[in-house]
C-alpha cells in the first residue's frame, strides 16, 4: 500500500541512518526453514507486482521479528518471528516465489515431454 | 489531572517490578517494523469505528482540546526490556469511548504505516489507555510514534501503536500484525504471554 506520506526512500528525513538493512539479513532465518537459499529467490509484491531478488527487500530488523518491505511500494513482502522453540513465516505479501534450481528438466511451455 | 504510579516504587525493589523474564535498560530503544512516517498534525486524524457503521473522528485540534492525563507507568517490551516509571500525557480512551456503544467486544487498532494490533475493549477502559502525544515533557518524537502513539503499558509494548490512527471496533477478534505471525494474542507480561500458546 503506498501511502503519500511515506517518503520514496522509506528513510528519516532527520538525517538519521535508515532503520532497515538489506535482505540477506534474512538468511540465517531463513536457512532453518528451507533447503534452498531463499534470499537469491525472485519474489513478487502482492501489493504492488514488482519483482525482485529476496536480498534486494528491506528488511526492519530493530523490531519483535524480521520485516521484509517491498522497495517499490514498501508494502509487506515477508515476516519472520523466531521463538525459543518455533519459528513463524508469513508470506501473504509474495504473490509468488521463483526460486532458481539445478537444471533437471521439468515441464517446458509446450507440455510435459514436448 | 490523574497521575498513575502502578507497579512504581522507585529504584531500590527493581527485581520485584520486572514481569518474568524481562531486564530492565535506561535506554528508550526504538523499535518498529516499516519506515517511519512523518505526519503532519494539520492532516492527522483519529478515528473510532464502532462496528455498527458509526465512525467518530479528532483532529489534532480537537484531541488536544480534550482533557489530558499525565501517567508514570513501566513499559515491557517482548524483546525482554523493560523501563520502569516513564512519564506521558495523552487523552484516556475511556474518554474517547465516553458516547460510543461498542458494537462488540474486540478492538483492532491501527497505525500510520499500516501496523495494526488487537486487543479487548475492556482493556482499553478502566483508566488503562491513552492516546499519547507527550513523553517525558516534550512532544513525541516520530521514532516513538508521534505525533501520537496508544499506550497500554499493562500488555506487552506491541500493543501501544505508535503512530495511532483509530480503534476499529468489532464483534469477532482479529489478530494484528505481530498477533498474527506467532506473538500471543493478548500479550501480558506479568504471564510471560510473548508467543502463541504462553
Ligand atoms: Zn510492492
Amino acid at each position: 500500500m503506498t501511502e503519500s506520506w511515506l517518503t520514496q526512500s522509506g528513510a528519516p528525513q532527520s538525517g538519521a541512518p535508515p532503520s532497515w538493512v538489506d535482505g540477506n539479513e534474512l538468511a540465517g532465518a531463513l536457512a532453518e526453514v528451507f533447503a534452498v537459499d531463499v534470499t537469491t529467490a525472485q519474489g513478487v509484491c502482492a501489493g504492488c507486482g514488482r519483482m525482485a531478488p529476496v536480498a534486494e527487500t528491506r528488511v526492519f530488523d530493530r523490531a519483535p521479528g524480521l520485516v521484509a518491505r517491498c522497495v517499490g511500494c514498501s508494502a509487506v513482502l515477508l515476516r519472520v518471528v523466531r521463538g525459543p522453540d518455533r519459528i513463524w513465516l508469513d508470506l501473504r505479501g509474495m504473490a509468488c516465489v521463483q526460486i532458481a534450481m539445478p537444471g533437471t528438466g521439468g515441464a517446458s511451455p509446450d507440455g510435459p515431454g514436448a | 489531572m490523574t497521575v498513575v504510579t502502578r507497579g512504581f516504587k522507585g529504584r531500590g525493589t527493581r527485581d520485584a517490578q520486572l514481569p518474568p523474564g524481562q531486564y530492565l535498560t535506561p535506554d528508550f530503544p526504538v523499535l518498529s517494523a516499516g519506515p517511519t512516517p512523518r505526519i503532519d498534525p494539520t492532516g492527522w486524524e483519529f478515528f473510532i469505528a464502532t462496528g455498527s457503521g458509526e465512525r467518530r473522528t479528532w483532529s489534532w485540534s480537537q484531541l488536544r482540546a480534550l482533557p489530558t492525563e499525565t501517567v508514570m507507568v513501566d513499559i515491557h517490551c517482548v524483546t525482554k526490556w523493560s523501563k520502569l516509571g516513564t512519564t506521558w500525557d495523552g487523552v484516556s480512551l475511556d474518554t474517547l469511548l465516553a458516547d460510543v456503544e461498542p458494537a462488540g467486544d474486540f478492538a483492532l487498532v491501527h497505525s500510520y504505516g499500516g501496523y495494526t494490533t488487537n486487543l479487548p475493549v475492556a482493556d482499553l477502559t478502566g483508566g488503562r489507555a491513552w492516546v499519547a502525544f507527550r513523553y517525558a515533557g516534550a512532544e513525541l518524537d516520530p521514532e516513538h510514534g508521534g505525533p501520537a502513539r496508544l499506550l497500554v503499558p499493562h500488555l506487552y509494548f506491541w500493543k501501544s501503536a505508535k503512530w495511532v490512527r483509530g480503534v476499529e471496533l468489532l464483534r469477532q477478534d482479529q489478530p494484528g500484525f505481530w498477533e498474527s505471525v506467532g506473538y500471543h494474542n493478548y500479550g501480558d507480561p506479568w504471564r510471560e504471554q510473548r508467543y502463541w500458546g504462553d
